[in-house]
């Protein structure tokens, strides 16, 4: 019903103003105007809009910025957003004077000039003066701004030091997960082909390329069983389905036996700096903390479409894309705790939420960072559980025991 | 349909050619009727995405709440209880950019006023192929028609953003509407690439080739110059598109792995491996970036066009604002990376573009000034496409402004993909580029249907899309500036957004008053056709060519021989000279100087 209202009330409106011109336009036919002449009451109303608005332009802009001012981003927590904060107030500086001499220029003209039948425009075609002075004064302007601007850029992604701690920041739809390297501070590598649910981020270790061979011989054997027992009844789009699931799970299987071999080479070749000896003490959680004035070098890694790792109170940003990583570095300068004193809200949290458009639930995917004193830090790292335990014996067997049933279709 | 070369009909205007119903209103070569479809076609899409952006700003705006307008556009599976499905909001927003970029402001407005404009202006009976530029618009109708009708396809229609970033697009597990309805977008695509490629050809040739005698590129005017300069750079960059598509269709079909690489989805792990989804954003920035001026140059052509002859005054520098259209449409394919500050790309090569892209700010610079410097000691005659010309400069300069912020890699960090940006190119790109349309319609009217369109509902149409225009664009940049990521379903979920709620109530109150002054706009252009007063034959007193054709359309647009160009277009208010415009097909003087 209102919404019929509302339609009735926007139709008889447009009608209304309709047949006001329609009046306008048979008045003026008979006083023998045409509609191409602009009358001067007409140039005269329109050069004052032109005032008025450019004042309540203005006024809008005005009452925007000291009503929103508190609702902005508050002061940056980490050292090179203060940097980048800076850099956005002098180009405000700047563009601020440009935006209200420009318009007002603009509007003023705009409404000064209106046309009157005794006047003539003036004959200026060009001049040369002119132009070149607001070519060379953008010119130099900008390139302050770029050499400024530049500068701010190359310290901020410059290679973090060698002593800047390290911590993953994981991306999949719709949610985040942390990696910490563990006590020997160096992460492991990882296989997208071993993700399953107890190996998130498919760490490798040679117990997760068993569990997982395992896992994938089990599910072939399942569909063979399956497509045996119901090879008659099964739908041929259903059959063909499971077939290819067999030639897919097959071929990953193969991967990850190659990779094996990979592996078991490089930690006999390269001992302890092969990066496939030092998944198993990782540490793998939902929760992201950082300590406070310590260099952080982020690595960022999608497992299926790009994100982006945004935290917009520590002016960080970096896209998570799918077969590759990103980094960020930065250095946490205020902790959560005394952001809730500065902000004066108790339940503050410093957010990492996902800023590229990932799917359905892409205004959801976020997780709290917390920003803690360095011993709160260490306290909370020491009780997390390392991603497994350290090798036992048991392993290696279970790993000889999955490459006689794999399935090896290596090409 | 009449295969008839009409470019020659002209030649012998005693020669009445009867033509069918059909190769007059459908399939004809005549570029004054192509671009009237083009227009339509283009107003018809508008339509379509502005009552999308209705249905998602009342989403942002009332998070949650069932709306009647939403259940009657989208039914019970996308809008149960009027209340928004998120799938759907993001198709929504996919499908509005993607109509919004190409369908109305490179379809549209090239389509429309480089068909009507190109062979009026420079002096020709029609465009180089009236064969192909018919083509041009069937495979845009073609491509519109593939367009809307992903609208009804099971999945949904298109949902990864316009820009259709890989592995989402390419990954129906990802998101639903990658299924059918991304193939459908692809396909139409494809079209719109092969429509906007005849087109360009054409414009190009058109331009070079069949001007009149004494028709200099230096008495060009200046909206020739801006679509030719568009119609280059869409020529050199839209096949880059059509090859991004034709990999990822690929990618999508035949298990290639162009973009796709490492990816662990919906329980399983792929096989694609080696590819890269930066790969394809280089592909799709280095036409999208171009894009932007490829919507842009001609909206700002039409202004130095429409200023000019409104403020009886010569366009201030005309030769700097060749320059300035040159220099952008150079630098416009060196700056594409400053989309992809992001993406893990080398931070040097972020600098590089950081550089380029603030470069483009002088010749843009240099442009607002001229634009100003021309109103300077004018005699401004408030006509509705004047009116909308200087609004179109108002908007370039907010717009404008805020993209030094953001071309600036360091602020872009914190900025990226904000609603900052959402408020940076709407301002600069979509609303600069509608009032140069808006202002084209208004100016050319007269031209394209010989009758008037009523000045009154032009001037309520014009103040209510202008103050609405900053009233739904200029609140975006705090909500940006508040990290509120754009493409966001609701901000509901994080307490640190609960400030930005009220500013995203007033963004849709005025993007629907917005909105519906468009009602006004339509009911005027529809009226008028029809019912509107007979137009003079060059109501504006413009010194323009195509003021010099007969009122009632002809093939080959003059009767008797092609007039001849002395001058160029902007001898207005020349001194020593009775009337305030001297038309371009007026003989110098003896002793007095071209300008």
């Amino acid at each position: 019903m209102m919404t019929l209202l509302i339609v009735l009330v926007v139709v008889l409106g447009v009608m209304a103003v309709a047949q006001l011109a329609r009046v306008y336009e048979l008045t003026a036919k008979l006083r023998g105007k045409r509609e191409e002449d602009i009358t001067d009451s007409d140039n005269r109303m329109n050069a004052r809009l032109m005032w008025l608005f450019c004042v309540a332009y203005f006024g809008f802009f005005i009452w925007l910025l000291v009503r929103y001012n508190d609702r902005m981003l508050p002061v940056s927590a980490s050292e090179h957003g203060v940097w980048t904060d800076q850099l956005l107030d002098v180009n405000w500086y700047i563009l601020f004077i440009v935006f209200f001499i420009t318009n007002i220029l603009l509007f003023y003209f705009a409404g000064r000039y209106v046309y009157d039948r005794n006047r003539r425009a003036l004959w200026q075609p060009h001049n040369n003066k002119l132009e070149l002075l607001w070519t060379i004064v953008p010119a130099v302007v900008l390139i302050g701004i770029i050499i400024y601007g530049l500068t701010i850029w190359n310290r901020i992604t410059s290679p973090a030091s060698p002593d800047a701690m390290v911590v993953e920041v994981y991306a999949k739809q719709f949610d985040w997960t942390a990696r910490y390297p563990g006590a020997d501070g160096i992460m492991g590598a990882t296989d997208y082909r071993l993700i399953n649910d107890q190996n998130p981020l498919g760490i490798v270790t040679p117990a997760s390329i068993a569990t997982r061979l395992d896992e994938l011989a089990a599910e072939r054997e399942a569909i063979l069983k399956d497509i045996a027992q119901n090879e008659q009844v099964m739908p041929p789009a259903k059959l063909a389905e499971s077939r290819k699931r067999v030639e897919r799970i097959e071929r990953t299987s193969a991967r990850i036996i190659r990779l094996r071999t990979e592996m078991e080479q490089d930690i006999a070749m390269n001992k302890e700096t092969s990066p496939y000896a030092h998944g198993e003490d990782d540490i793998v959680v939902k929760e992201f903390h950082l300590p406070i004035r310590k260099e952080v070098k982020m690595l960022i890694r999608s497992r299926d479409v790009i994100h982006s790792a945004y935290i917009p109170h520590l002016r960080a940003q970096m896209n998570a894309v799918p077969g590759m990583t990103t980094t960020f570095n930065m250095v946490p300068t205020i902790t959560t705790d005394s952001m809730r004193t500065v902000m004066n809200d108790p339940a503050f949290e410093f957010i990492l939420l996902c800023n590229k458009i990932c799917g359905a639930s892409h205004y959801n995917m976020q997780m709290a960072l917390v920003v803690e004193p360095e011993n709160a830090y260490n306290d909370w790292l020491a009780q997390q559980k390392p991603f497994q335990a350290a090798p036992e014996p048991a392993a290696p067997s279970a790993m000889t025991t999955t490459a006689t049933e794999a399935p090896v279709t290596t090409n | 349909m009449g295969a008839v070369n009409t470019a020659h009909a002209g030649h012998d205007h005693h020669h009445h050619h009867e033509e069918s119903w059909v190769s007059k209103y459908i399939f004809s070569h005549d570029h004054k009727m192509i671009s009237k479809q083009f227009l339509i076609t283009a107003i018809f899409m508008a339509c379509v995405a502005v009552i999308m952006s209705i249905i998602f700003r009342l989403q942002l705006a009332y998070p949650g709440e069932g709306f009647a307008f939403t259940n009657f556009f989208l039914g019970d599976k996308w809008g149960k209880d009027g209340i928004l499905d998120p799938n759907m909001y993001l198709a929504l927003v996919t499908i509005h950019g993607t109509i919004m970029v190409f369908f109305v402001l490179t379809g549209g407005l090239s389509g429309t006023f480089a068909n009507l404009l190109i062979p009026l202006q420079v002096g020709a009976r029609d465009m180089a192929s009236g064969f192909i530029n018919m083509l041009s618009y069937w495979f845009f109708f073609l491509s519109s028609v593939v367009m809307l009708s992903s609208l009804f396809v099971e999945g949904g229609p298109a949902s990864a953003g316009w820009t259709v970033y890989p592995p989402l697009s390419a990954l129906p597990q990802s998101i639903p509407g990658s299924g059918a309805g991304m193939t459908l977008w692809l396909v139409s695509m494809a079209l719109f690439i092969a429509s906007s490629l005849m087109g360009g050809l054409n414009y190009v040739v058109t331009i070079l080739n069949l001007r009149t005698k004494g028709m200099r590129m230096t008495r060009l005017p200046l909206t020739m110059w801006a679509i030719f300069i568009t119609a280059v750079l869409g020529v050199l960059s839209f096949p880059v598109l059509l090859s991004a598509a034709l990999l990822l269709i690929l990618d999508r079909s035949l298990g290639t792995s162009f973009f796709l690489s490492d990816i662990h989805i919906a329980g399983e792990a792929l096989d694609h491996v080696g590819g890269s989804p930066i790969l394809f954003q280089h592909l799709f920035w280095f036409l999208g970036h171009p894009e932007v001026y490829i919507v842009l140059l001609p909206a700002l052509g039409i202004t130095s066009e429409i200023i000019s002859t409104n403020a009886r005054k010569p366009i201030f520098g005309y030769r700097a604002m060749i320059g300035s259209i040159l220099a952008i449409g150079f630098l416009s394919f060196i700056v594409w990376g400053h989309h992809m500050f992001l993406t893990g790309m080398n931070p040097f090569l972020g600098s590089v573009f950081v550089f380029t892209t603030l470069l483009i700010a002088i010749p843009s610079a240099v442009k607002v000034f001229n634009y100003i410097t021309t109103l300077w000691k004018g005699n401004i005659i408030f006509t509705p496409a004047m009116l909308f010309s200087i609004g179109l400069v108002a908007t370039f300069i907010a717009g404008g402004l805020t993209g030094i912020i953001l071309a600036d890699s360091a602020l872009d960090i914190n900025i990226h993909d904000t609603y900052f940006v959402v408020a940076h190119f709407h301002i600069v790109m979509g609303m600069s580029a509608i009032f140069g349309m808006f202002a084209g319609i208004y100016h050319w009217f007269p031209k394209m249907y010989g009758k008037m369109m009523n000045t009154k509902l032009g001037y309520a149409h014009f103040w209510l899309t202008f103050v609405c225009a900053f009233g739904v664009f200029f609140p975006m940049h705090f909500v940006g500036l508040a990290g509120a990521p754009r493409r966001y379903y609701q901000y509901t979920e994080f307490p640190m957004f609960n400030g930005v709620t009220d500013l995203n109530v007033l963004i849709t109150v005025f993007a629907i008053i917005g909105g519906l002054a468009q009602v006004i706009f339509i009911y005027n252009f529809f009226y008028s056709v029809y019912r509107g007063p007979k137009a003079v034959q060059n109501p504006w007193r413009s010194n323009t060519l195509e003021w010099t054709t007969p009122v009632e359309h002809l093939h080959g647009n003059w009767p008797g021989a092609i007039p001849e160009v002395h001058r160029w277009p902007y001898d207005y208010s020349k001194p020593g000279k009775a009337e305030d415009f001297v038309p371009q097909t007026v003989p110098i003087e003896a002793g007095e100087e071209e300008h």
